[in-house]
């Protein structure tokens, strides 16, 4: 029989090695699998390369992954917030490398390292400092610019309910980079907060079918706020 | 010269903005568009974290951090709103099904470049979010801005100082002082605020307009 849940977030993150490439969803703290950052941050893989929007807020989730020293790089969008105080420091400090990305390259580079997808050209960037010494060329007229894509060791993502195959659905925004991130990654772990038997997800509306995700774990229902995560009521 | 205030400048970009039209609504000054569309036109607001048929802000205590808009504040989602994940909120950008953008501005070029990313500061902590994608995406990209900065510059040049967001992917700006539509001969003054003369108009903006 299949059973892809982990028994718990330790289990999940058991083998994350070193130098590992780790997506991570979210869009601020919605769709932050803030329980599976707190999981790698006790295992302990240093040296890692993580991708997200953003660079942490507060000082919980991403924001404490990268307290601890452990990052060598961020890929991401959107480092600077009122609350990327861990990152600003870090960044300040030249103790942390940054490769900016417009937001639709990131998701689109993700999306192509899922669909196997070489390279792909793009209007976004062009003639801009962030599309500086990349390839270009006019297609139909108009300028692009050569993007690659982003493949990942390790995707973790937050969903709201899935099945021991795999399947996942999410809830409202915090959909955001999880269903393609699980594509991206050689190992695709998914916090849920609900675990169904085969067949409750409505076939039609399964988001990420389960060949995408290699293990599920289940966490106790947070609310996301502001700057990180609290117990729902 | 009597600037039009910030909602006066809101309420102008609103009555440009159609039935039907998909938006996306950029952050800051754009954002307060949106408290003046008229309430019997729908019009689809789109958020780039994946939310189609944005609505107003919650009451407070009804707040959903799941949902929220791309300034990372909680909003509502309207009967017959989408959500979906991000590969497909900026394919609705970057594939040209958005009709109208609407972007603040650091500075806006005559030939219609945008840079609004960022000041190009040293010790500025670089950020760009969605602000590429957008510029180059929807079929019409509107800037709205003040016309000058506080220290009285023109923020219309005839180059960008500032890093570029976009080239030539401006179509209309709306200051406090005017609407200007970018052309192939330049910027052709669309409206003026206020009665004021062209030649006052002129006098302050940084490149030459087209009466």
């Amino acid at each position: 029989m299949i059973d892809k849940i982990s028994a718990s977030v330790e289990a999940a993150l058991r083998d994350v090695p070193d130098g590992a490439t780790v997506m991570i969803g979210g869009f601020g703290g919605a769709g932050q699998p803030s329980e599976l950052i707190d999981a790698l941050i006790a295992q302990g893989a240093r040296d890692l390369t993580i991708v997200n929007n953003n660079a942490g807020n507060g000082e919980v989730g991403l924001a404490a992954l990268l307290k601890t020293g452990r990052v060598r790089k961020i890929i991401c969008s959107f480092p600077r917030q009122v609350d990327s105080q861990v990152f600003d420091g870090l960044y300040s400090a030249g103790k942390i490398e940054l490769e900016l990305v417009p937001q639709g390259n990131l998701a689109e580079r993700i999306r192509a390292a899922g669909a196997g997808i070489g390279g792909f050209f793009t209007p976004t960037g062009y003639g801009t400092d962030l599309g500086k010494g990349k390839e270009t060329r006019e297609i139909g007229g108009r300028m692009y610019v050569l993007e690659s894509p982003i493949h990942a060791d390790v995707a973790l993502i937050k969903a709201e309910k899935g099945d021991r195959w795999g399947n996942l659905v999410y809830r409202k925004t915090a959909r955001n980079f999880g269903p393609i991130m699980a594509t991206a990654a050689r190992l695709a772990i998914a916090s849920v907060h609900e675990i169904v038997p085969l067949g409750d997800l409505d076939p039609e509306n399964i988001v990420t079918p389960g060949i995408f995700v290699h293990r599920l774990v289940k966490v106790p229902r947070t609310a996301t706020g502001p700057a990180g995560f609290r117990q729902a009521a | 010269m009597q600037r039009l205030t910030r909602e006066q400048m809101a309420v102008r970009v609103a009555r440009d903005i159609p039935e039907g039209a998909y938006v996306n609504l950029g952050i800051g000054l754009p954002t307060l568009v949106a408290n003046h569309l008229p309430r019997d036109r729908e019009v689809f607001l789109h958020s780039e974290n994946g939310l189609l048929g944005m609505g107003p802000a919650p009451a407070p205590g009804d707040e959903d951090y799941d949902l929220i808009n791309a300034g990372k504040q909680p909003v509502t989602l309207l009967s017959g709103g989408a959500y979906f994940h991000h590969a497909d909120s900026f394919a609705m950008m970057r594939g040209g099904h958005l009709d109208i953008c609407v972007l603040g501005a650091f500075q806006v070029s005559t030939a219609g470049d945008l840079a609004n990313w960022h000041t190009g500061a040293p010790n500025a902590i670089p950020a760009v979010g969605g602000a590429m994608d957008l510029a180059i995406g929807a079929k019409k990209t509107f800037v709205m801005m003040e016309h000058l900065t506080r220290t009285g510059e023109s923020k219309i040049v005839e180059r960008c100082t500032y890093p570029l967001t976009g080239v030539r992917c401006v179509s209309r700006i709306y200051t406090d002082l005017s609407v200007l539509d970018v052309t192939t001969n330049g910027l052709k003054v669309v409206e003026i605020f206020n009665d004021l003369p062209f030649g006052e108009l002129q006098k302050v903006t940084g490149v030459p307009l087209i009466d």
